[in-house]
């Protein structure tokens, strides 16, 4: 798709409800479809979970009417029944992990902002990109109906490690549900590498004159890189999908030996479960960072715009992004030190997973300087991007321990370790995610913009709200106890514990409600939200330079030729008045000015 | 506490629905106002981030006071001492950054909080800062990483130096079983596939391997303290881990192979019993099961305290409750034990 063939686009399509809304081919609305499957509905469902485990967790062996109304066998008498315990605690991170925060963040914000801020009519193919959408719907629609299934949905945790997960005389979610867990995860991977490969091409192809990747807005450098760990590590996925399915269905001994379960001994010979946690966490630790890269390129973005500055060391951002790219694929051991692989491997890895750390600083002190004598405008986006950061480094920092070898011995496995990814990947991620959708919301409703107060009323009791359950939690961690136990009555030495999880559970219940906000916010600003100036956040991208009005191709006449970076907030003539007289932001399609430098940066 | 929590909730809610419903009156009013942050909006933000950062740091200290005596007592095995050594430095530099940086984030946010006409600072880049932020988090992590890996080898070297106790532990759904090497201080040959449950051989050892024939079962781990115990861990079925954390101890148990962890111990179940830590988490625990003994409710026995083995990887609908009772004791009284337990032999032989 060349700029100058497609001038005068924009009426010449008849377009049907169906072309329009639903097999739509327009990155725009694919953007926002992916928002409300995977955002709205699967978030919906997937905090659902955690809220009816962190109940039970508190308040161990209570009848709840919520739990029979909801669970209806799996709760007899409202009481939680162990099986659906482990079930809700897979299926909440299944979700969260790969339908909320893959596909719901990369795919909203992937879609929305590429064409748009690289100067593009559309993806480079809208089919394709239909195409991984509807997979992606598909997948997700496969995985809530195994929630149905009579033996209940997959329950190995989200991780899936066979033998738990193979055999379904161990478990009563290893037979169906885990059956069409893995069928739903192939289409979800099969969507993600479509995505993926898209939006390579378009970054590489399609941006617009003088849009080079140096002058990429750091959204765009953490999108590109997402879909290339994508595509590098999600195949792995599926082969160690396709081989659990053989194992399970065909017979063949991949991942199973010696075992002995109900009374006999089964065929299986020669496999390691091992090997299936390599092939996982090849794609699992990437993963990570699939989700949390685009959280931070959003922050990278919203943050420099609101602070009214540029981004501080806008290369060694970029650079960060590649470091944590190439080590994301080198770390993914360190799940495993006590896998019974070779401690040989587990120092390699240790090696690898602290060096991560360094770019991952260089990124937060660079966030730190880039509000430093800033003219920070506290939208609910920007506070949401202070927040990120904030839960990031907290996060992260727990990481150090976890990362090494030697420690990660006794925190394996417990709580800590639940505590330190839901900070870091989690809720970091979750906080890029809002700080995007408060953002670039007029970008997606012609216009319109949701309610600053709610948001305000949203950021601050989500803030405290997410410290308030996972500060405490490391505490329950280092104390031993275990993650994914249905209750921790069968240890009396856990006793003195019960009062930590009645807070964490307190603070859940009220971070959840809290989100209901978010959601009325978001569903009334559709509809009833106030229209605000085409360039709300005085922002430099391209995407401001749009028409409110979607249209197919983004820009009714020629597309605007780059000029400059997409930082040039608060740039001065040496005299100390603003470049362009009036404004202190100069757009990337303005030219440079008589007299203006293009800074070294 | 529970109820005065709960309380706590509602109240918290109603007054965000109550703030809520005001703020999307007052929306309302003011229907001309953009949602674009004003100057007020800038200056309250500001003040809550400041706020905010005295949250963290308040949070924080809560925690410590309220939740430090939940944490583990002190190590009970030889390599435990350097573990909760490095543990306390990685701690103190982590706590000494968060410190930091949560103060500069939050206090710039308040700061430079937005003002109509302010000006902020064109500052793209500063090499020498951002070379100084890169070769610190370096050189500091380079210390740990170094430091950590001397102490991984060191835990993860298992040989046969110091005339090792040999244990087995053997993991099923959902339960523990020890095996000792009996006189021999030698396992037998062992595979799932020569189980005979009906033979009584619940471990598929080989009953043509001499080695095997002097073997000892049991469901409850005692250890001599001061010698070394060398584990060789299986399962039957799914994987397991074998979680000690008293001992700062765990490794997997993985079907169709042996994995292995080696640790010394250093202090018996009686003399932990006598320490200060656990003597106060003994009686506080009790203290609450006193209450809910009061009250009738279940897991109201008082508690006595005992090191523990728990499975720590999912494996299943029980996994909540797999444990096995550990107990160090002096060399004779665990000699004295051992003596007392049947060997595999004289099982086999009794089911006959």
């Amino acid at each position: 798709m060349s700029a100058t063939g497609h001038d005068d686009h924009g009426h010449h399509h008849k377009e049907t409800f169906i072309t329009k809304y639903i097999f739509s081919q327009d990155h725009k609305m694919i953007a926002k479809q992916y928002l409300i499957t995977g955002v709205l509905i699967m978030g919906f469902i997937g905090i659902a979970m955690s809220l009816l485990f962190r109940m039970q967790l508190a308040w161990p062996g209570e009848s709840f009417p919520v739990f029979e109304a909801l669970l209806g066998k799996w709760a007899p008498d409202g009481v939680m029944d162990a099986d659906i315990y482990l079930a809700l605690v897979t299926m909440h991170g299944t979700i969260m992990v790969f339908f909320v925060l893959t596909a719901g963040l990369s795919g909203t914000f992937s879609n929305l902002l590429i064409p748009l801020q690289i100067g593009a009519r559309d993806m480079a193919s809208g089919f394709l990109n239909m195409l991984s959408f509807w997979m992606f719907f598909v997948s997700a629609v496969i995985m809530v109906i195994s929630l149905f299934v009579e033996a209940g949905p997959a329950s190995a945790g989200w991780t899936i490690y066979p033998p738990l997960s193979a055999l379904p005389m161990a478990q009563a979610g290893s037979g169906a549900g885990m059956t069409l867990w893995l069928v739903s995860m192939a289409i979800f991977i099969a969507s993600s590498l479509l995505g993926s490969l898209n939006y390579i091409v378009t970054v590489l192809n399609l941006r617009t004159k003088g849009m080079s990747m140096t002058r990429l807005p750091l959204t765009i450098w953490a999108f590109f890189v997402t879909a290339v760990i994508g595509v590098i590590s999600f195949p792995v996925l599926l082969s160690a999908a396709l081989l659990l399915i053989m194992d399970r269905s065909f017979g063949t001994s991949f991942f199973l030996s010696d075992i002995f379960i109900q009374g006999e001994v089964l065929h299986y010979q020669g496999g390691s479960p091992v090997l299936f946690e390599h092939l996982f966490w090849f794609l699992g630790h990437p993963e990570v960072y699939i989700v949390i890269l685009p959280a931070m390129g959003i922050v990278s973005e919203v943050m420099a715009v609101n602070a009214r500055k540029p981004i501080f060391g806008y290369r060694a951002m970029i650079a960060s992004i590649l470091a944590i790219a190439f080590l994301s694929t080198i770390v993914w051991g360190h799940h495993m030190f006590i896998s019974g692989m070779n401690p040989f491997l587990g120092s390699v890895f240790t090696f690898t997973t602290l060096l991560i750390a360094i770019p991952s600083a260089v990124k937060a002190f660079n966030w730190i300087t880039t509000l430093w004598k800033g003219n920070l405008q506290l939208n609910p986006g920007m506070l949401f991007s202070i927040g990120m950061v904030s839960t990031f480094i907290t996060g992260g920092l727990t990481g150090i321990i976890l990362g090494d070898s030697t420690l990660d011995i006794n925190v394996h496995d417990t709580y800590f370790v639940v505590a330190h990814f839901h900070l870091v990947m989690g809720i970091s991620a979750l906080y890029g995610l809002f700080a995007g959708v408060y953002h670039w919301f007029p970008k997606m409703f012609q216009g319109r913009m949701m309610n600053k107060n709610l948001g305000y009323v949203h950021f601050w009791v989500t803030a405290v709200g997410s410290y308030g359950i996972f500060f405490p939690m490391h505490f329950v961690g280092m104390a031993g106890v275990p993650r994914r136990y249905y209750e921790n009555t069968a240890f009396p030495m856990f006793d003195d514990l019960t009062n930590v999880q009645v807070l964490m559970t307190v603070f859940a219940i009220i971070t959840a409600s809290v989100q209901l906000v978010f959601a009325f916010n978001f569903i009334r600003s559709i509809f009833y939200g106030k229209k605000g100036p085409l360039n709300p956040w005085k922002a430099t991208t391209l995407e401001w330079t749009a028409p409110q009005e979607h249209i197919h191709g983004n820009w009714p006449g020629a597309i605007p030729h780059v000029h400059r970076w997409a930082y040039d907030y608060s740039k001065t003539y040496e005299n100390g008045d603003y470049i362009l007289p009036g404004q202190d932001f100069v757009p990337q399609h303005i030219p440079l000015q008589d007299n203006e430098e293009e800074l070294h940066h | 506490m529970t109820a005065l929590l709960t309380l706590t909730v509602l109240v918290l809610v109603a007054i965000a629905i109550w703030q809520m419903t005001k703020i999307f009156e007052l929306s309302q009013l003011k229907a001309e106002n953009a949602e674009i942050a004003t100057d007020s909006d800038n200056k309250y933000n500001g003040y809550l981030l400041f706020g905010f950062l005295i949250f963290i740091y308040g949070i924080t200290i809560f925690s410590f006071a309220k939740y430090s005596k939940v944490l583990l007592p002190e190590a009970s095995s030889a390599h435990g001492g350097e573990y909760d050594q490095l543990m306390w430095v990685s701690f103190a530099i982590i706590f000494f950054v968060q410190f930091i940086t949560q103060a500069l984030l939050h206090y710039f946010g308040y700061k430079y909080r937005g003002e109509e006409g302010k000006k902020a600072l064109f500052f793209a880049d500063n090499d020498r800062l951002e070379f100084i932020w890169t070769i610190i988090p370096v050189i500091v992590l380079a210390g740990l990483i170094l430091w950590g890996l001397y102490t991984w080898t060191n835990i993860m070297e298992i040989n046969d130096e110091d005339d090792p106790l040999i244990v087995e532990l053997y993991a099923q759904q959902f339960n523990w079983t020890a095996r000792y090497g009996g006189d021999d201080n030698v396992l037998g040959d062992a595979s799932v596939r020569l189980i005979d449950i009906d033979r009584a051989n619940v471990l598929g050892l080989d009953e043509s391997d001499p080695n095997a024939a002097d073997d000892i079962l049991v469901k409850e781990l005692h250890l001599p303290v001061g010698r070394k115990v060398n584990f060789m861990m299986r399962s039957q079925d799914v994987l397991h881990s074998a979680y000690m954390p008293h001992f700062r101890a765990q490794m997997n148990c993985v079907p169709g192979m042996i994995t292995q962890f080696s640790f010394t111990p250093t202090v018996t179940t009686a003399e932990m019993r006598l320490n200060p830590d656990v003597v106060e988490k003994v009686k506080r625990i009790n203290g609450i099961r006193a209450k809910k003994a009061a009250k009738g409710e279940p897991n109201s026995d008082p508690w006595e305290f005992d090191y523990v083995l728990l499975c720590n990887k999912i494996c299943g609908k029980s996994h909540y409750n797999m444990q096995m009772k550990i107990i160090v004791e002096t060399e004779e009284e665990y000699n004295k034990w051992i003596a007392e337990q049947a060997t595999f032999k004289e099982t086999i032989a009794s089911v006959e």
